[in-house]
């Protein structure tokens, strides 16, 4: 706590020693001395004891987390911090994010070729699988390294990185040292010979190392664990190739059961685009790639990641999709398909209409990979055997979804969504003995603009399944006054609960004003269990009944 | 003590704010990457003097896409009358990146596309979240921001370029 104190006064001095430095700016003009931008978030709920949809008793009653970054620039140097404070944690965050502090300060500078960070950064090599240090604050997630961070670009088309450091852990730091090294390669920009090909050539190879004491009384365990990763690009005219391929020695942990064997991961995109059409297909390949920067721990929350394991599914936005059943990336196994199309029927034709018509067509599979067991507990422990090419015979995830937007007139535009989902409960929530849950959803998304300021939209969704909580419908309406305000009503009623009495309505109200960056939103109604994404990652958030007021701000 | 430090942060933030707000903004530099992966400095970004829209957004986000969708429609006017360039900055992660340059032939956009999978260039602008919009000027300097996106909202953000355009100052 102390310690907390001190780092916030340093912090604060720190922020007056630069607004004194901008306020005399102000005055003087002239001079430059830099610039101070920065952002403001704030979530905060009051708690309804809500026995019928399982809202417990919280004891602060009111739960706030909010977060300010601020950054100074000047020229080529820039520093900054990020003050955070949780009152206690919103419910579904881990509550290690407790009371305040500076848990991100920074200072970076960049000379000629050379670009120098010390303090806190986030990083990434190549799309993620060996290295990404990165936030997702709305889902608590922040694996940032504390470290330094050497960037160069000697030649055209090359960049080097050098990274050391230790990973943020809530209001500390993990046990682990993290190092690794980066080179990327754009092969037209390095040869002159191939400025102007029509072929544009990519590559680069990563290194990450994770240095940790073996304190283990049971086995003797690697204290520094290696992973490399190649990757390449080829695009030539409207068509393009991208894979990554990523190994990592033995690294025993508390996530593998301690098991000796080598992970891996291969991930390769194919796409085609032109006006009007873009197609996408992706394939991945994952075996036993937890690679955190402490080996014993496995928590839910995502904590100490080093990699990054992108789900290979389309992200659903629609609320009884999004929240109900996504999928969230298997690291300790998984192979997994994709196929994206999108096409736009042209403006001005029969099938087109007047502004034209966009089809979108998404199909994602996801299994188990295929294994033979060593049965070597006692001995090697190296778990089983994996055949590479193969698929096993589990299917986790399943997803075909057909979209199709279209403007009518200036008045009405309406886009219609269907999803049919096959979701194995067991291994993505790791609920054991519940069923696949095999679902149709079905959404109407109707935009009425009522003139050039006010418009209402409303959602209409219907999610069908005989398993689990069995059929959910929603409906949103929304009517916005641009510039400024929102007002919005969402009902989900679980109609189809095999228990009349679980058969429960989740009202939800929210207000919204926004004037240029800044937003504050004011919501009072019942919040459902469920999961909520931003990007690949995914927080359990609990159910709720309540007001909850959100604010955001930049400047 | 908590609480004064709270207080006491806000209030500055605050105050800092107030006179940030009245001077000039530059776009910050940030090495990011172009629709087709290839490193992009974000200091680098240009239009001869005329406005500049950077707006924040992701394959994901049904308002970003509203917005963008919406403002595609009426961009060969925009560009004709205003000499204004739209650029869009997706911050799409690995999971998605792929799907960017797909999903913007397909839909058609003329736009300039950035990628920021990491969200360095994201948080180098104080985006809390997408969608964002910034208003850039002649002299490359930001001189207005919205946060989210309701249907009615392009109206306002073209009045501001239209004046941009004509010289006025929009504050």
């Amino acid at each position: 706590m102390t310690l907390e104190l001190t780092n916030i006064k340093k912090a604060l001095s720190l922020l007056f020693v630069l607004a004194a430095v901008s306020s005399t700016q102000a005055q003087e003009k002239k001079k430059d001395v830099g610039e101070i931008h920065g952002n403001f978030d704030l979530v905060s709920q009051y708690y309804n004891v809500d026995t019928l949809i399982g809202a417990p008793l919280v004891d602060e009653k009111i739960r706030m987390n909010a977060f300010s970054n601020l950054i100074y620039t000047k020229g080529k140097f820039s520093a900054g911090l990020r003050f955070e404070a949780y009152h206690n944690a919103v419910l579904g965050f881990n509550d290690q994010y407790r009371g305040n502090g500076i848990p991100f300060r920074y200072a970076s500078y960049s000379v000629d070729k050379l670009d120098i960070t010390i303090g806190h950064f986030y990083e990434q090599f190549g799309n993620g699988q060996i290295l990404r240090a990165y936030e997702e604050r709305g889902l608590g997630i922040d694996n940032v390294i504390d470290g330094i961070r050497v960037k160069g670009s000697p030649l055209k088309g090359l960049v080097l990185k050098g990274i050391i450091g230790e990973q943020r852990n809530y209001f500390d730091e993990g046990p682990g040292i993290v190092r690794g090294f980066d080179v990327d390669v754009q092969l037209n920009s390095l040869l002159k010979s191939l400025e102007t090909s029509k072929t544009r050539f990519s590559f680069g190879a990563s290194a990450v190392s994770k240095y940790q004491q073996d304190n283990n009384s049971t086995y003797t365990l690697p204290e520094n664990v290696l992973a490399y990763s190649v990757r390449g690009r080829l695009i030539r005219g409207d068509f393009s190739l991208d894979g990554e391929y990523t190994y990592k020695y033995n690294d025993p942990s508390l996530d593998n059961n301690f098991i000796f064997k080598d992970g891996q991961s291969a991930l390769v995109s194919a796409a085609y685009s032109r006006k009007g059409l873009g197609i996408t297909f992706s394939v991945k390949h994952t075996d036993n790639m937890f690679f955190r920067s402490d080996r014993n721990n496995n928590s839910v929350f995502n904590d100490l990641f080093i990699n990054y394991m992108p789900a290979l599914t389309r992200q659903h936005t629609y609320n009884l999709a999004a929240t109900l059943y996504p999928y969230a990336t298997q690291p300790r196994g998984e192979v997994a398909f994709q196929t994206d199309v999108i096409y736009k029927i042209k403006r001005k034709t029969a099938l087109g209409g007047k502004y034209g018509t966009t089809i979108a067509v998404n199909y994602a599979l996801a299994y188990n990979i295929d294994t033979v067991s060593l049965n070597d507990r006692n001995s090697s422990r190296l778990g089983y055997e994996t055949n590479f090419f193969g698929v096993g015979d589990r299917q986790y995830f399943g997803d075909f979804n057909v979209e199709v937007a279209r403007k009518f007139n200036k008045k009405f535009k309406a886009k219609f969504t269907y999803i049919y989902l096959h979701y194995d409960m067991e291994i993505i929530q790791g609920l054991g003995g519940k069923p696949n849950v095999h679902a149709n959803i079905g959404v109407a998304d109707l935009l009425f603009k009522l003139n050039k300021k006010h418009a209402i939209r409303t959602e209409l969704q219907s999610l069908t399944t005989p398993q689990d909580q069995g059929n959910w419908a929603t409906v949103v309406v929304e009517y916005t006054y641009s510039p400024h305000w929102t007002v919005a009503v969402m009902d989900q009623w679980n109609y189809g609960n095999s228990d009349p009495t679980d058969r429960l309505h989740y009202p939800y109200l929210t207000v919204g004003y926004v004037k240029n960056a800044n937003r504050i939103m004011l919501s009072y109604g019942r919040q459902r269990a469920g999961i909520f994404c931003v990007g690949g990652v995914c927080r359990v958030v609990p159910a709720s009944n309540g007001f909850n007021i959100a604010i955001t701000s930049s400047f | 003590m908590k609480t004064f430090i709270s207080i006491l942060s806000l209030t500055l933030l605050i105050s800092s704010a107030s006179f940030a707000q009245s001077e000039s903004r530059k776009i910050p530099e940030v090495k990011i990457q172009n629709i087709n992966g290839v490193p992009f400095n974000t200091g680098s970004i240009e239009n001869d003097g005329k406005p500049i829209i950077i707006s924040f957004w992701a394959t994901w986000c049904s308002p970003c896409k509203r917005e963008l969708n919406t403002i595609a429609d009426e961009y060969p006017d925009w560009t004709d009358e205003t000499g204004v360039k739209l650029i869009a900055v997706s911050i799409d992660d690995s999971r998605n990146i792929q799907k960017v340059k797909p999903y913007v032939n397909g839909q058609d956009w003329d736009y300039d596309v950035l990628l920021d999978p990491n969200g360095d260039f994201k948080r180098a602008m104080n985006v809390n979240n997408v969608p964002h919009t910034f208003l850039v000027n002649g002299n490359k300097e930001i001189v207005w921001q919205h946060n989210s996106y309701s249907p009615g909202d392009e109206e306002e953000l073209y009045e501001l370029v239209q004046k941009l355009a004509n010289g006025e100052s929009i504050n």
